[in-house]
């Protein structure tokens, strides 16, 4: 098993899991699904001790020599943390999702894209190219924005699903450009090769603004956040999967990636990211505050620490990088289970509203014990590795040297996360007030009338509970993971280092902790007044109206602007596409005064009188008052350019010519049924005029431009080789033939690929313009 | 619609020589004039032939295939020819050629180009009968 195997298994496995759910159902979908994911478990598992020592298990295969574009993955200690994150919280979510999707659910494109996602997932942590890199986090992009819209029948969904894609697909372009200019900076697109000999320079800073600006996208920082919470749309299997534990880590990881160097050299680096991440940490902890929809209070939550860990890994700062990893194995343990017991509990109650839920959930015992264990690491209260990780934030924040205002800005950031982790706990244990505010996403889930709650099954809830075990042990013993975190954090910092304690004495970090369990405390005894100051605010122009009225401005310049351009006049398209022929290239033609010299007008008499008929058969077509005469007299051109073809003897060309005539007559003759028999002429003299005159000059210049080139020629014809070569090379004696399947195949295969997309198009269009009436009734 | 017996007598004689003739270009087109799209066109011709003599009806009873499959199949053979190129260490759609001692026909070349001219031949034919369905459907109110 190496890397490759580990990314294909998961793409190969993805389509057998589509098929496998439409015929055995979810249980055994998922139960395939998990497959890859536990083999990718095993193989970074196996390879941990050497990567604990330091060494990084790297592979690589060319990929197109051409562009110079190779696959080369790396397993370091930092990509093995999120392999392991994303294989293994991605196999407790199969297990979880089998029991969350009733036996009759249609989850096969769903749990195949997981698949698809968490392979996609796995790539982009391997990655050690750029493009590479780059190609698996597009993928991750489209595989989340299919799996947001899978209610794909409500227009909040799909709106939901297209804002996702329009903001980290934006941003995914930007870092593309990003991409390119670092690439030809560094002479290098390879990832590690790039970190060890950074370039430098203004591009090269423009660059890192590109990468930053999808970074940031994809793991919604401030302006950027909102389309996390509105991804809400998604089944609770695949919020709790994507949208908490490893896509939006994506931005993440790489912002810690490019820290590494970056932050030191850079002048902006540091301040913009530490900035950003900490906004968004106090925005998040705020907005998350006013929320009754538990999904929706853990999106905002997520928001929460995602600003913490840009804040964290954007310093670049040893100490604060160690941090940074330990927070982030934190969340994405406490945030999955999160998910998953929210989930569980909108299966059962068919409500996620904590106005409404209430004693419900004191029904359950083992699932409130979770539920609240994992609160209690989400608000980084003891002694769970929520604690020990936020604490280890704080120690780092105290002594890292990036001034107060950073370490003032961290604890209100957690004073909110301690309220919003209180606010949830009260509203699955007790009953928050019914505010009247109204819900930012729609009405929300309603509970169902009447509906009795039946017991919870032990494997539905299995994984969360695992996942709130797992934050039980780490906080009660961290040592047994400070070597990997310390592996991980080095991989990025080589002098990243540090320490995870429960307990470390009465240190400034744990009146940090206090001051922001009091501050929560505080929050949410004064819920009224804060409630009532949501209110206030909520005024403010936010990030996502702003979305909205750009998304509607570029709609309006488009309609006006296709409105233009696209008249839907086909005389108005050939007057602007002929004109241009006879300006343009005419003009070009005038200027270089290349008159040709000592063409060869007439060959035989033969030719002449073929010329001659043919001119006047057109000169009918002129004349012909209905358009049939005019198809058919027209058709008589193409019968004699195929006779003048035979005179130059190329019979290929001049059956191909005589086929060609044949059928467009006859497509003619059935598309002439449904237009008028006669010709509508305009009696507008000057239109008639200038039409004249654009015809007139569209022969003059193509006899003038075919004289010239063929008197211009300067170098040897391209077809001298390729007759020699026909036979020995291609085993044919027909030239025209041996060109268009061997020599130039290429070409051909192109030119069939539009000719069948030319055919698919017009039957969609006839198609459709046969439809339009039938739905208004007027046929049937 | 009246049918003209003459018509009919005239498309049922033409049209399955045509059609050998079709097939016959297809063959020969490495070596004499054709190729695929050539055969592929007086293919589209004979059953444009009996699209004039018994409308879409006749077209579609002659073809029972859906033209979208056709023209799918097409595209899939050109360019599995590409690949199997590639696959035997070619470059892509590099073509090859084998030699076959047949009993009654003597030597028999054949070129991996004749399946890349197949293809080509059943986009040129599909398309044909995309527009005979879509446009020649039914008679326009």
């Amino acid at each position: 098993m190496n890397a490759t195997a580990a990314i294909a298994a998961f793409f190969l496995t993805a389509p057998l899991v589509t098929w496998t759910a439409a015929r055995r159902g979810p249980r055994a979908a998922f139960a395939l699904a998990a497959l890859p994911m536990l083999l990718t478990v095993a193989w970074a598992t196996a390879a941990l001790p050497t990567i604990l020592d330091g060494d990084a298990q790297r592979q690589g295969w060319s990929w197109l020599d051409a562009l110079g574009l190779r696959v080369d993955l790396a397993l370091d200690g930092f990509s093995a943390l999120f392999v392991l994150l994303v294989a293994g919280v991605g196999a407790l979510i199969c297990l979880y999702a089998a029991w969350y999707f009733d036996a009759d659910e249609p989850v096969g494109r769903l749990a195949g894209l997981l698949v698809a996602f968490a392979g996609a997932m796995v790539g982009l942590v391997l990655a050690d190219n750029l493009f590479v890199l780059y190609l698996f986090w597009e993928l991750t992009s489209i595989t989340s924005y299919l799996l947001i819209g899978t209610k794909d029948r409500q227009a909040a969904a799909r709106d939901a699903a297209l804002q996702a894609l329009l903001v980290t697909g934006a941003g995914g372009l930007a870092m593309l450009g990003g991409f390119v200019i670092l690439a030809q900076q560094a002479g290098t697109a390879s990832l590690s090769a790039l970190l060890a000999a950074p370039p430098s320079g203004t591009a090269v800073e423009v660059a890192l603004a590109l990468v930053l600006a999808g970074a940031l996208a994809k793991s919604a920082q401030v302006p950027l956040h909102f389309w996390l919470p509105g991804a809400m749309a998604a089944p609770t299997p695949i919020s709790a999967y994507l949208h908490s534990a490893t896509m939006v880590k994506a931005g993440i990881y790489l912002i810690a990636r490019l820290s590494g160097p970056f932050a030191e050299q850079v002048g902006w680096w540091r301040p913009v990211l530490v900035g950003i991440g900490l906004a968004t940490m106090v925005l998040g902890g705020w907005r998350a505050l006013r929320q009754h929809d538990a999904k929706l209070l853990l999106a905002f939550g997520t928001v929460n620490q995602l600003g913490l860990l840009v804040a964290l890994f954007g310093a670049g700062v040893p100490e604060l990088t160690f941090a940074g990893v330990a927070v982030l194995l934190a969340h994405a343990l406490y945030k999955a289970a999160l998910f998953m017991v929210v989930g569980v509990i909108d299966h059962q109650t068919h409500t996620r509203d904590l106005r409404v839920l209430g004693s419900v959930s004191a029904r359950w015992p083992a699932l409130t014990a979770v539920a609240v264990i994992g609160s209690l690491s989400m608000a980084g209260i003891v002694p769970l590795f929520g604690f020990v990780a936020k604490e280890a934030a704080f120690e780092a924040l105290l002594h890292g040297g990036l001034g107060a205002a950073t370490v003032v800005a961290a604890v209100g950031g957690s004073v909110l996360s301690v309220a919003f982790a209180a606010r949830l706990v009260w509203g699955l244990f007790g009953r928050l007030e019914p505010v009247d505010a109204p819900s930012e996403f729609g009405a929300g889930p309603t509970p169902a009338d009447g509906h009795a709650p039946g017991a919870t099954p032990v494997p539905f809830l299995a994984p969360a509970a695992l996942l709130v075990g797992v934050s039980v042990l780490l906080g009660l013993w961290p040592g047994l993971i400070v070597p990997f975190v310390e592996r991980s954090a080095q991989s990025i910092d080589p002098e990243a280092t540090g320490g995870l304690y429960l307990w470390h004495g009465f240190t400034g970090a744990l009146l940090l902790s206090a001051v922001a369990i009091v501050g929560g405390a505080v929050l949410v005894g004064s819920r009224q007044g804060v409630a009532r100051l949501q209110a206030t605010l909520s005024v403010l122009p936010s990030a996502e109206s702003a979305y909205r009225s750009t998304v509607r401005w570029l709609l309006l310049i488009a309609g006006r602007v296709t409105a233009v351009a696209q008249s839907g006049s086909l005389p108005a398209y050939l007057t602007v596409i002929l004109a241009t022929a006879v300006v343009v290239p005419g003009s070009a033609l005038l200027a270089g005064r290349a008159w040709p010299q000592d063409a060869v007008v007439v060959e035989s008499p033969l030719q002449a009188v073929v010329v001659a008929v043919t001119g006047c058969i057109a000169l009918g077509v002129i004349a012909a008052r209905r358009r049939f005469a005019a198809i058919v007299s027209l058709g008589g051109v193409g019968f004699s350019v195929a006779l003048l073809f035979v005179l130059h003897g190329a019979p290929d060309l001049a059956l191909t010519q005589l086929l060609i005539e044949t059928l467009t007559l006859i497509v003619f003759v059935l598309v002439l049924r449904r237009l008028p028999d006669r010709f509508t002429t305009t009696r507008w003299k000057a239109a008639r005029a200038s039409r004249l005159l654009l015809a007139g000059g569209v022969g003059v210049f193509v006899t003038l431009f075919a004289l010239t080139a063929a008197a211009q020629r300067s170098a040897p014809p391209a077809s001298d080789g390729q007759v020699a070569r026909a036979v020995p090379e291609a085993g044919g004696r027909n030239i025209v033939n041996v060109i268009l399947v061997d020599f130039r195949g290429f070409d051909t295969l192109g030119e069939i690929t539009v000719l069948a997309t030319a055919a698919v198009g017009i039957a969609g269009l006839v198609r459709t313009g046969r439809r339009t009436p039938a739905r208004e009734g007027e046929r049937p | 619609m009246n049918r003209s017996t003459i018509l009919a007598a005239a498309a049922a004689a033409v049209f399955h020589t045509a059609l050998v003739f079709s097939l016959y270009l297809l063959f020969a087109g490495h070596n004499q004039p054709g190729g695929g799209f050539a055969g592929g066109l007086v293919a589209a011709a004979a059953l444009v032939i009996r699209y004039v003599d018994g409308g879409a009806e006749a077209v579609r009873a002659l073809v029972p295939l859906a033209p979208m499959s056709l023209l799918g199949a097409g595209l899939v053979l050109a360019n599995l020819t590409g690949v199997a190129a590639w696959l035997a260490g070619g470059a892509f759609l590099e073509s090859a050629t084998w030699s076959w001692d047949l009993p009654v026909l003597g030597t028999v070349k054949t070129s991996s180009a004749l399946a890349f001219d197949t293809g080509v031949y059943l986009v040129v034919v599909a398309l044909v009968l995309m527009v005979l369905r879509t446009l020649g459907e039914e008679e326009p109110a």
